[in-house]
């Protein structure tokens, strides 16, 4: 069949020459690219105590974010629950109390919000979901731990520091 | 003390090569055997041929007992294949055990005490004695030998080929 | 046979069974640190400075892991398998001649175990019952990519032993003797055998790498094809017996090689050092400069293991037996009319 392109290569079969059957130069080429990779700067980064530069999109942690005077924004609206593809978000509303003005910014809150990390594909669909800008996927690599449990992070640790305690 | 280790190592030999006999699992048979040889092995040394003791190892140790490790190994007999055997080959075998027995006897009873051999010279088995000794009087059986050995490769190498040769 | 005579050979063995089972497992912490360096990573470098306490780690690790036998598996050969592929590993170390004698007062120590008059045998005949703790390891544990190992393991040893005999034949054909401690004096100051040897040389090192399962023949336990090789049912440190054997082979024939075509502890200009260093300093810096070339030795080992790839089985055959064994002869052919020729005129 004629070839539609002229692209195709037709590769010959040699037979090894007597230099190639005796495996030795191909042999000492191949040590010599070894070697030379003795001397090359390693590409390891030694992780805990070094870290990569993330690009700016990077999606991590989430974190629940605060307004300009150290209110909660998050009003519980669920809209990041309902958005999420791996249904890792689950929370519990609840009504903000007159003297609890200062730190939840809406009336409603949510006083439970967990995620699952589990189950989270940092997809960053919650991001986009936020009518209130309160989720943000701003955080470091999730850290590995011993037991499921563990992966459930509740407000205590998703939650923002509060502004007086931010450096 | 050269007599006693050379009684305690008879002794393994005697025990290692009826447990090559009575051992029901063939590799364990082999292993015993080459445990056994292991003793020839010592009995070489205690006797000075320090060449034929290494030989004895390499050769026999090392390649053909392996060699018949290997067939063993892939040949996988166990008591579930063993062919059963008929009361026939049992009767020949009893009696061709006594007929065995009664020559040996017969043997034993007609040896007396020889003197021990004392050899001229007792180095003869180190390396360089042997060496001289093969490759002088001995030149002719040696390399007939060998001739030997050559042909029996070339049969073992005929046999593997296909009828059309 | 006197007391210090027997005293004097005990601390001997000693040291040198320490120094080898120290190296052994100095070795597996190189093997990875030369991996990672060649690969353009770090390597273990979290226990201790540059993880230099790594190889302690992981006899720890070994020894508190859960001991399996298979309950199919033949018990007491499982046990002997390890246990005799280690001691096969450690007692070719017997013969090899690690320095020239000290002298201490009037006494004189040879720095060798013992000088048997057929010791290039000896390390031979050891060679070949390795095979024998990876064979009956590979049986006993009843499964069947154990035994298919062991089958490679023999077949491949039994073949690379021919080659490296006839190698071997035609180095002795150069020294006119077999004992070791004879074939390093022979070799004094840069007379090395490799001079005389060189195809030899090959020959004999292609066969040590086959010999000790070293990649690229490392086919009795290659992962892709055999889970783990004979040591696939083997766990805690029965395991580790048989990966601390195949160190302590390598340093056994990298010491080999070293003594037979590299001069043992000889080295250019070591007369004059000898004349200004005395009769106990001198000897042992002969020793560290024979430590140098097994290191080497050993990094070789290492270094073509990262860089080739592993031998197919019938290419494996295809090398030893219609490679490395005529060349063999011819060396032994070539080697031996040139002594001819050089001897009658």
């Amino acid at each position: 069949m004629e070839p539609l392109t002229s692209k195709k290569k037709v590769l010959a079969q040699k037979p090894l020459s007597f230099a190639e059957r005796m495996y030795l130069p191909a042999i000492l080429k191949g040590l010599t690219v070894t070697i030379s990779h003795l001397f090359k700067k390693e590409a390891t980064i030694r992780y805990p105590e070094q870290e990569r530069e993330f690009s700016t999109n990077f999606r991590g942690m989430h974190s629940l974010k605060r307004d300009e005077s150290g209110r909660e924004r998050c009003t519980a609206c669920g809209l990041c629950a309902l958005s999420c593809p791996a249904e890792a978000i689950t929370m519990i509303a609840a009504e903000r109390k007159p003297e609890e003005k200062d730190l939840y910014r809406e009336e409603k809150y949510a006083s439970v919000y967990e995620i699952n990390m589990l189950r989270c594909i940092f997809c960053g669909l919650c991001e986009e979901a936020c009518p209130k800008e309160a989720i943000y996927l701003d955080g470091p690599i999730v850290p590995a731990d011993y037991l499921r449990k563990d992966f459930i992070y509740g407000k205590d640790k998703l939650v923002e520091q509060p502004l007086n305690n931010k450096l | 003390m050269g007599t006693s280790v050379f009684y305690f190592v008879a002794t393994l030999s005697v025990i290692f090569s009826l447990l090559v006999i009575f051992s029901k699992n063939p590799v364990h048979s082999v292993l015993y055997l080459i445990l056994t040889f292991f003793t020839f092995t010592v009995h070489y040394v205690l006797l000075n041929a320090q060449f034929l003791a290494v030989v004895n190892f390499i050769v026999y140790m090392g390649a053909i007992m392996v060699l018949f490790l290997f067939v063993l190994m892939l040949l996988n007999l166990n008591k579930d294949n063993e062919p059963l055997k008929s009361n026939m080959v049992k009767i020949v075998g009893v009696i061709a055990g006594c007929c065995l027995l009664v020559t040996l006897i017969g043997s034993l009873k007609a040896t007396a005490v020889s003197d021990p051999v004392l050899l001229r010279n007792p180095d003869l088995g180190l390396l360089k004695n042997l060496g001289k000794e093969l490759f002088g009087p001995f030149m002719l059986p040696f390399e007939l030998s060998s001739i030997l050995l050559l042909s029996a490769m070339v049969g073992a190498v005929l046999l593997t080929k296909k009828e059309k040769v | 046979m006197d007391i210090a005579f027997v005293i004097e050979k005990f601390i001997l063995v000693t040291i040198i069974f320490a120094i080898s089972l120290l190296i052994a497992m100095y070795s597996t912490y190189a093997e990875r640190k030369v991996a990672a360096f060649l690969q353009d990573r770090l390597g273990p470098d979290r226990a201790g400075p540059f993880g230099i306490l790594q190889p302690l780690a992981d006899g720890v690790k070994m020894f508190m892991k859960e001991e399996i036998i298979p309950s199919n598996a033949s018990k007491w050969l499982f046990m002997v398998g390890p246990g005799l592929a280690m001691l096969t590993a450690c007692i070719g170390t017997a013969v090899i001649p690690w320095g020239s004698a000290i002298t201490i007062g009037d006494r004189i120590i040879p720095l060798q175990v013992t000088d048997i008059n057929v010791g290039i045998l000896y390390i031979f005949g050891v060679v070949s019952l390795g095979v024998y703790g990876v064979m009956i390891g590979g049986w006993a544990s009843n499964n069947k990519y154990s035994l298919l190992s062991a089958i490679r393991a023999a077949s491949q040893n039994i073949s690379y032993e021919i080659a490296m005999g006839l190698s071997i034949i035609a180095l002795l054909l150069v020294t006119g003797t077999m004992s070791l401690k004879e074939i390093v004096e022979q070799q004094h100051g840069w007379h090395w055998n490799i001079l005389y040897q060189p195809l030899g040389f090959l020959i004999f090192m292609v066969c040590a790498f086959a010999e000790t399962n070293r990649a690229p023949f490392d086919l009795p336990e290659c992962e892709t094809e055999l889970i783990g090789g004979y040591h696939t049912e083997y766990s805690s440190m029965k395991l580790g017996f048989y990966l601390f054997a195949e160190y302590i082979n390598m340093f056994v024939s990298s010491a080999v090689m070293a003594t037979l075509y590299f001069g043992g502890y000889n080295y250019p200009g070591m007369d004059w050092v000898l004349l200004h260093t005395g009769p106990i300093i001198g000897p042992l810096i002969g020793t560290l400069v024979f430590f140098i070339k097994i290191f080497t030795f050993i990094f070789f080992f290492m270094w073509v293991r990262w860089t080739i790839p592993r031998f197919r089985y019938d290419q494996l055959m295809h090398l030893g037996w219609k490679g490395l064994i005529p060349l063999a002869i011819a060396n032994i052919i070539i080697t031996g009319i040139v002594i001819a020729i050089i001897e009658k005129f």
